[in-house]
């Protein structure tokens, strides 16, 4: 296993890794409408259906991307909640004006990332075709650039602060019929987007950590679960960028960049392969209806519906090339799969199968005998798509498609995590952010009051208070989880009233006070801890002696933990 | 270009600096200010904005507005013309499909946007609507013709009479269909005013547009020019129709009878309701299904009564408790000869204006009732209130709308002036504006909250 902070082997690959880091507000209510902000339910009081339309691009075409949503022909079911929407948030209303409380904390977290504010905020429309806003566009204003945070001495650049409507939440995606729930739909949140600047997949770990150490140490943010999400970039030499969508925890981020580091790299490679084999754009040229052939095998594990056939694509010169490992128990044929299963809607799995897939040598006869119907020859690959005949004509142009861009390398794509550390194929990245203005509103002018405001309320710089925390001997995790379990106030507040070593006294707070509310033990208030242990009291009290003979019993605790009693 | 177009919509301040700086609209420039530095492209200002802001489009396709007095120095980086310039590509021809004729009245159908500029250019030559509604061309042949270009509260009775006789032509030419782009704040009224100036008409008259504007994905105006044409190219119901959204989610559209239509919520989709009423037909991708037999159908002559007329002296009274007579006493010193109520419950006023009323009918002004409820008819003999105002010379208009009897009492007062005279041509129904009578699901408004409804919502895509 590739150690993530292993600088060099990452700069062999000309590693570079960007965030996204989308975090909500804590606000009262929603960014453009008075609806409140409450737990994320199942519960809904009606249905909606809509399709998302492709807008022509500058030069009277459909770009790519939304190309490729309207070849899906995507049903997009909404499930509303009377008590979480309006007729805002379902697109049968104009926006309200935007929430002042929104503005102010985003503002405090741009003072914090040192950023050049804007003095007049221009709200604009960002599409989206995915179906993930009803509108099809995301209502986002920009509030600074260049900006920055230090993390383990290192300067990290931020490029841009945005604040902007959360998506709604996808609850499935099955066949022509995706369903979102609503009632995250248009929470404000804050868009942090770093400089790819990160060079190992630990490094963009911990940005990431140090960024959400600034959001708690801000007071401004929302946690809990859902309530942020990042987007990784990544990108290696002779690669492209591929974004990572909707990245729920840190902790899997340096799995996701190293496994697409390693992606892409074999895409390279296989795109030498291929090249060097002689394969070309017409090297992808023959499919023909196979239906009746694949029929007669028994061994499919395929659910033949009503109107399902079997299409064959011929691809010269490439039997071996759809095996080719790209990721942890993945193979190039898994990207020829995805797409399918996105574009073509063939998600019901196998949606195809291959000539290189080791669990169907014993087809070798079905595969020869398309390859002489197709005029082939030894050394081509046969590919199989399954499925109803509409999806399969388009399942037939994409996997062609992607096999004219594997002779290119690393297509353009945003990917979606999968467990295991690996990613798949969710859409084509758009050229660029389709971005314009939103009509509906009017620019919002920043007075020197709102950014003294935001100065005001700023904390001192979180770098300053990590230096402090580290002077007082904290380990990195115990510094971290100051920060997330919310507890660095009463800490310092602690510090300064208690006569116990730092170390000992964040131990009490982040491991034996949980500890204590996991076991269901009454867990003593902050003023009987400065009771027990003020500075000037003395240390024969009885309670205070067995309160500490707990807390530094840490054998206690881990003895029980180990033994799985927890 | 002219110097106005050199610094569009800067004025004051911004107009100051950018010409102290030698700088113009559309110039790539790196803002230097005292929060720090910005590049970007520089975007002309909305004229209603203040003069204190620079807007700047950003790399990253943001725009963001920097305060003047805070702005040291612009340095000038390069210049990018802009070009609004839509490639045209040709509707294509088929001899066996019907000819749809498109007339505009305003408002866009179809756009498309320059992200660069972020403008939203409006798309509407027959080419330009093939670009971003391919279907189209599967329905019919398509012509346009752009007739105004106002915004729908703007549409009154010239342009309603224009529109008429655009229609009565376009018949005798011999098209199949018409479809009427319009925006929806007014087009149950513009519906209104063609129903009673283009009768008998041989081929469908349809009139479409959009609750959510074309330029977003999730907009309806694709699908209902789609269904629009659908009905005005293949439908066999001869008639002026408003063609809308049914539900809001994207699966049908109405045609709804032009004098029965009116639009029920500011921002719906599903706006547009046929009041005391069934809509004439529901309309998808797939064809056309009438839910009602009564319709006019299509004819193949081209034979059209074309009567666009209009006397403007009429107004709408919405009665109000302790409304006062001086609101009936100016209409009538100001020259109005029709007055409209839309009167309370069965059709009633408060009795302070009976005098007023009287007045108004003995200065020889024509004074009908509607009901502010919308649905359900005009009831004047129930009680005394409805007695006394007939006694005085208000006329029941039967279940008519009151901003259809407002139109239709406009268009009849342009035919004569006598009581019997306009007194028959309001009564007559001509185009269903008054029916003899109200199904029982003519009035459907689901009550939300209720268990039964909440059922009925939770299953069906409303
Ligand atoms: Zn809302």
């Amino acid at each position: 296993m590739q150690r993530f902070w292993d600088k060099e082997f990452y700069a062999g690959l000309g590693l570079k890794v960007g965030l996204e880091v989308h975090r909500q507000l804590d606000t009262s209510h929603k960014l453009f409408c008075k609806c409140p902000v409450l737990p994320y339910s199942k519960k809904f009081h009606s249905k909606i259906l809509r399709h998302m339309r492709p807008t022509l691009s500058e030069l009277g075409l459909y770009d790519p991307a939304a190309l490729m949503e309207f070849k899906t022909k995507k049903e997009i079911v909404y499930c509303l909640n009377r008590d979480t929407v309006c007729t805002y948030e379902m697109d049968d209303a104009p926006p309200f004006e935007m929430n002042r409380e929104a503005l102010e904390k985003a503002l405090v977290i741009g003072t914090m990332l040192n950023l050049n504010l804007v003095d007049e905020l221009h709200i604009a429309r960002k599409q989206l075709l995915d179906g993930s806003i009803p509108t099809g566009f995301q209502r986002t204003t920009l509030l600074g650039i260049c900006g920055h945070i230090m993390v383990n001495g290192r300067k990290i650049d931020i490029l841009h602060l945005g604040l902007e409507e959360d998506s709604a939440r996808e609850v499935s995606d099955r066949g022509h019929r995706r369903t979102y729930m609503t009632d995250r739909l248009s929470i404000p949140q804050v868009e942090i987007v770093t400089a790819p600047l990160m060079e190992t997949p630990q490094e963009a770990a911990e940005v990431g950590q140090a960024i959400r150490r600034l959001c708690h140490l801000s007071k401004m943010c929302r946690t809990g679960l859902g309530r942020a999400r990042q987007d990784v970039n990544v990108s290696i030499d002779g690669g492209t960028r591929i974004e990572i969508k909707g990245v729920g925890s840190l902790r899997d981020v340096p799995k996701l960049v190293h496994y697409e580091a390693l992606r892409q790299k074999a895409l390279i490679e296989l795109k030498d392969t291929a090249i060097s084999r002689g394969i070309d754009d017409s090297s992808f040229g023959w499919s023909g209806d196979v239906t009746e052939l694949v029929k007669q095998q028994a061994c499919f594990g395929f659910v033949w519906g009503p109107k399902s056939v079997a299409q064959a694509i011929l691809l010269k010169n490439c039997q071996g090339i759809l095996a080719t490992p790209t990721g942890p128990g993945r193979v190039f044929a898994h990207e020829l799969s995805d797409r399918i299963r996105v574009v073509a809607c063939l998600d019901t799995l196998p949606n195809l199968v291959c000539s290189d897939n080791p669990e169907y040598f014993d087809l070798g006869p079905m595969f020869d005998e398309i390859r002489t119907m197709a005029g082939g020859k030894a050394g081509d690959a046969v590919v199989i798509v399954l499925g109803p005949e509409a999806d399969v004509v388009s399942a037939d142009l994409e996997i062609k498609a992607r096999m004219v861009e594997m002779l290119k390398g690393v297509p353009k794509e945003t990917r979606r995590p999968i467990p295991g550390g690996a990613t798949r194929f969710e859409r084509v990245l758009p050229g660029r952010d389709r971005m314009y203005p939103d009509t509906d509103l009017p620019p919002i002018v920043l007075t020197g009051e709102a950014f003294d405001l935001a100065k005001a309320r700023a904390p001192a710089s979180l770098w300053d208070k990590e230096a402090e925390y580290r002077e007082l001997g904290l380990s990195k995790s115990q510094l971290e989880r100051l920060f997330t379990q919310g507890v660095w106030e009463l800490f310092d507040h602690l510090v300064e009233k208690v006569a116990l070593k730092p170390t000992i006294l964040a131990y009490l707070l982040l491991d034996w006070m949980p500890y204590l509310k996991r076991q269901q033990v009454l867990v003593p208030e902050a003023d009987i801890f400065i009771e027990l242990f003020a500075k000037e009291k003395d240390w024969a009290q009885k309670e205070a002696a067995a309160a500490l003979a707990f807390a530094v019993g840490h054998e206690v605790h881990w003895k029980r933990k180990g033994r799985g009693n927890e | 270009m002219s110097s106005d177009d050199l610094y569009k919509g800067y004025r004051g301040q911004s107009l100051d600096l950018l010409q102290r700086m030698g700088i113009k609209v559309w110039s790539e420039v790196r803002v230097t200010t005292d929060k720090g530095e910005f590049c970007g492209l520089v975007l002309p200002r909305s004229q209603t904005a203040d003069d204190r802001h620079l807007v700047l489009k950003l790399e990253t396709g943001y725009n963001i507005g920097l305060d003047v007095r805070g702005i040291k120095n612009i340095e000038f980086l390069g210049y990018h013309e802009i070009s609004y310039h839509i490639p045209p590509v040709e509707f294509p021809f088929d001899a066996k499909k019907p000819t749809v004729k498109l007339l505009g009245t305003g408002g866009t159908i179809a756009s498309r946007l320059d992200y660069r500029t972020g403008a939203v250019i409006p798309a509407f030559s027959p080419g330009e609507l093939y670009a971003s509604v391919p279907e189209l061309a599967e329905i019919c042949n398509l012509e346009a013709h752009e007739l105004y270009a106002v915004f729908s509260e703007n549409m009154g009775p010239q342009e309603h009479i224009g529109l008429a006789k655009a229609v009565a032509k376009e018949i005798e030419n011999g098209v199949d269909g018409i479809i009427i782009g319009h925006g929806t704040d007014t087009m149950s009224h513009t519906a209104t005013a063609l129903s009673f100036m283009v009768q008998d008409s041989p081929i469908p008259i349809v009139m479409v547009g959009s609750q959510r504007s074309s330029d977003r994905p999730s907009s309806d105006a694709a699908l209902n020019l789609i269904h629009g044409t659908m009905a005005a190219a293949t439908s066999d119901i001869a008639e002026v129709m408003v063609c809308m959204f049914g539900p809001t989610s994207d699966q049908y559209g109405l045609l709804h009878r032009g004098t029965r239509v009116r639009k029920m919520h500011s921002s719906y989709r599903s706006t547009f309701r046929t009041i005391g009423d069934i809509p004439l037909a529901l309309v998808d991708e797939r064809g056309i299904k009438p839910l009602r037999k009564d319709y006019k159908v299509r004819r193949a002559d081209k034979k059209v009564k074309l009567d666009a007329v209009f006397d403007d002296r009429v107004s709408i009274i919405y009665q109000y408790p302790g409304m006062k007579p001086d609101v009936i006493d100016s209409l009538v010193d100001n020259g109005y000869k029709g007055i409209v109520i839309a009167g309370t419950g069965l059709g009633h006023t408060n009795r302070q204006v009976f005098p007023a009323l009287r007045r108004a009918v003995a200065a020889g002004v024509h004074i009908y009732m509607t009901v502010q409820t919308l649905w359900g008819y005009t009831q004047m003999f129930v009680y005394d209130t409805g007695r006394d105002l007939m006694e005085i010379g208000v006329v029941p208009a039967g279940n008519m709308l009151p901003e259809v009897a407002f139109i239709k009492l406009g268009w009849a007062l342009a035919h004569s002036h006598d009581q019997d005279v306009v007194r028959n041509i309001m009564l007559t129904p001509i185009a269903g504006e008054i029916t003899k009578r109200e199904p029982p699901d003519g009035y459907l408004v689901l009550q939300g909250g209720l268990p039964e409804v909440d059922r009925f919502v939770k299953g069906h895509k409303k």
